[in-house]
């Protein structure tokens, strides 16, 4: 019994840790049509923008909510002015530009930082059931996940802000002759994308640690879960993270955490041959 | 400059590069310089085959090192099982394509858009890396060969000929079968863009619907291309394993991130151009590293610089914006000759 709840408790986990991380780019894909290769990057980031100010003595509550969504979504807005900016509507060039972007970050970090491993011991210790325990910290990110999916999906859908983003995306001329200005839609878009990433990375990092090449563990993941789940961003992304988050958990159960990974991405490539535009080209076509 | 005039330069400069690489280099005899040609060769064949299909067939297949790797670690399994290497490498080959022909399956009959088929295959290629690097042990042995994990194969056997086993190739003469190897797949590739199927896979590229309507199953050309995409990979895995050795970082995301600036910086759409990316890029990577005590000059970052500017500000790529330049020089010559009439007729004129 004991173990059918950790089982259970863990599946929910990955499902969780899985939509977390693919929450950014899956603003920034489905809003805005742009593949960011570099969303691996800005989950490192992240992760780095939390584990420095929190050495350097801030509260690390304050450094994984408020210090590193701002800082990396201040990146994010440098790079939209200087790269992305120039090739809106050019899909597969920004996939480039962005790519060169991700490498250029890992570059730089490990020059900054060095190529080493470095830790925030997760807080707020564990929860015992029965004979087994899981962390509380790793609890906490799921319900801030869910935390957010619900604030995307109230800002969407019953604000202003919401009503004005999805329009600009729709239609950019028509929401261009409504007095909307385009341009700005798409940055404020990228930003927030961004900075949900650096939340993410600073999320997840005391749970895996930081190091300069993190992003490519994630990148994989993430844009499998973004593109399985299609169009609709909200409604996607949690259904394919939650087919993808428990195929993987099932499978690192049974057989190891790496095959379990394996698996995932071979079950993603199985479900895009058979629904190419991912899971809400084909179900939930109406929702978010 | 007309197109026959610039066809034939391109040839002169092709058979010129193949007599200096296959003539000139080995008779300076220097080892050094003909195990870096062979590595650089190998991997020019690797740019060759996304050239190929990228910027023929517009197949953008982010995870080419997937077909790479895959050949390297079977060659250097067959080869220490098997022990005739030669037969080995066929093996690899034909191994890469046939895993070429599967994944070109699941992509285009799923009818994935490009930027999609980007994403899968670049997973794909990570997949197997996540795989291989954790072999690691005793459990993970194929026939009398370990698998070795992060660490790969460091005793990866070298090429023989055929049927005698027990004679592995020189250094040198590893050097001229990859030089050669690359200018015998660069012909092939001239070849494939020049026949029937090429320019079925060309028209595909620029409309794909049109194709259709006309009758191409443009699944089937797809299918082609890639795997002789998959081929070129193979060939190039192969080589690439006798001169440095197969590990798991063939598929890492590096690897396959610089195949796309290799074709980029040189210029997509034509074959040429990814080749001269992948020399340049790579003589570029070498010098950093001999850099010593620069903070700044970590590869990735200048790689990745290189391909934000290259996408940003060259976006057509080093080879066409010379050949651009060249034209817009000949024709200001042109120009300033009829201007001075001349009793010769311009050279470039004459057949």
């Amino acid at each position: 019994m004991d173990y059918a709840v950790i089982v259970l408790l863990q599946i929910l986990l990955t499902v969780a840790n899985l939509a977390l991380i693919s929450a950014g780019l899956a603003v920034i894909f489905g809003m805005m049509r742009i593949i960011n290769m570099a969303h691996g990057e800005f989950l490192m980031l992240g992760g780095y923008a939390a584990l420095v100010s929190h050495q350097a003595g801030l509260n690390l509550w304050l450094a994984i909510f408020v210090v590193a969504p701002l800082s990396v979504g201040l990146i994010g807005a440098v790079l939209e002015r200087l790269v992305i900016r120039r090739l809106y509507g050019r899909m597969i060039d920004t996939m480039l530009a962005t790519w060169g972007v991700s490498l250029a970050l890992i570059g730089l970090v490990t020059v900054l930082f060095g190529n080493t491993v470095a830790g925030i011991s997760p807080p707020l210790g564990s929860l015992q059931i029965g004979d087994y325990a899981i962390s509380l910290y790793e609890l906490l990110t799921a319900g801030v996940t869910a935390l957010m999916f619900l604030a995307g999906w109230w800002v969407l859908a019953r604000t202003r802000i919401g009503l004005v983003a999805r329009a600009a995306m729709q239609n950019r001329e028509m929401a261009a002759a409504l007095g909307v200005d385009p341009s700005r839609v798409y940055a404020a878009t990228f930003v927030t994308g961004a900075a949900i990433s650096g939340l993410a990375g600073a999320l997840v990092a005391p749970i895996t640690g930081v190091v300069p090449s993190i992003g490519a563990t994630y990148i994989a993941k993430a844009f499998i879960t973004v593109i399985s789940g299609g169009a609709a961003i909200l409604s996607g992304t949690l259904s394919a993270a939650g087919l993808l988050g428990t195929v993987n958990a099932a499978f690192s159960f049974l057989m190891s955490p790496v095959l379990g990974q394996v698996a995932l991405l071979a079950c993603a490539v199985v479900l895009l041959r058979l629904l190419p535009e991912g899971v809400t080209g084909r179900f939930f076509r109406r929702s978010l | 400059m007309s197109i026959v005039l610039r066809a034939a330069a391109g040839y002169c400069v092709v058979a010129l590069a193949s007599f200096y690489a296959l003539v000139l280099v080995p008779q300076g005899g220097d080892v050094t310089v003909m195990i870096n040609g062979a590595i650089y060769s190998s991997y020019a064949i690797l740019a060759l085959s996304l050239a190929l299909i990228w910027g023929y067939a517009g197949i953008l297949s982010f995870g080419q090192a997937a077909f790479f790797g895959l050949a390297g670690y079977i060659y250097a399994v067959a080869g220490l099982n098997i022990g005739d290497t030669a037969i080995a490498a066929l093996l690899a080959i034909g191994g890469s394509a046939a895993f070429a022909l599967v994944v070109g399956y699941f992509v285009f009959w799923g009818r994935l858009s490009d930027v999609y088929l980007g994403v899968i295959t670049l997973t794909v290629s990570l997949i197997l890396y996540r795989f291989i690097n954790q072999t690691a042990g005793e459990e993970w042995t194929i026939g009398v060969a370990p698998l070795g994990g992060f660490n790969g194969i460091p005793a990866t056997p070298i090429l023989t000929w055929f049927g005698r086993p027990d004679e592995p190739l020189m250094p040198e003469q590893i050097y001229l079968l990859s030089v050669g190897a690359l200018i015998l797949c660069y012909l092939l590739c001239r070849l494939v863009i020049i026949t029937r199927f090429g320019r079925a896979a060309i028209a595909i590229r620029e409309n794909p619907a049109r194709a259709e309507l006309l009758g191409y199953d443009t699944r089937l050309y797809k299918l082609g291309v890639f795997t002789l995409g998959g081929i070129l990979a193979g060939v190039s895995g192969v080589l690439f394993a006798n001169s440095v050795f197969v590990s798991p970082t063939m598929f890492n995301l590096q690897s396959n991130g610089q195949i796309i600036i290799w074709v980029i910086v040189g210029g997509l759409g034509t074959l040429a151009g990814p080749v001269i990316g992948c020399f340049l890029m790579l003589a570029l990577s070498t010098w950093l590293g001999t850099l010593e005590g620069v903070a700044w000059a970590d590869p990735n970052l200048v790689m990745g610089v290189a391909l934000t500017l290259c996408v940003v500000g060259l976006p057509r790529g080093l080879l066409p914006t010379a050949a651009m330049i060249g034209d817009a020089a000949l024709a200001g010559i042109r120009r300033m000759r009829e201007r001075r009439p001349s009793p010769v007729q311009t050279v470039e004129e004459r057949p």
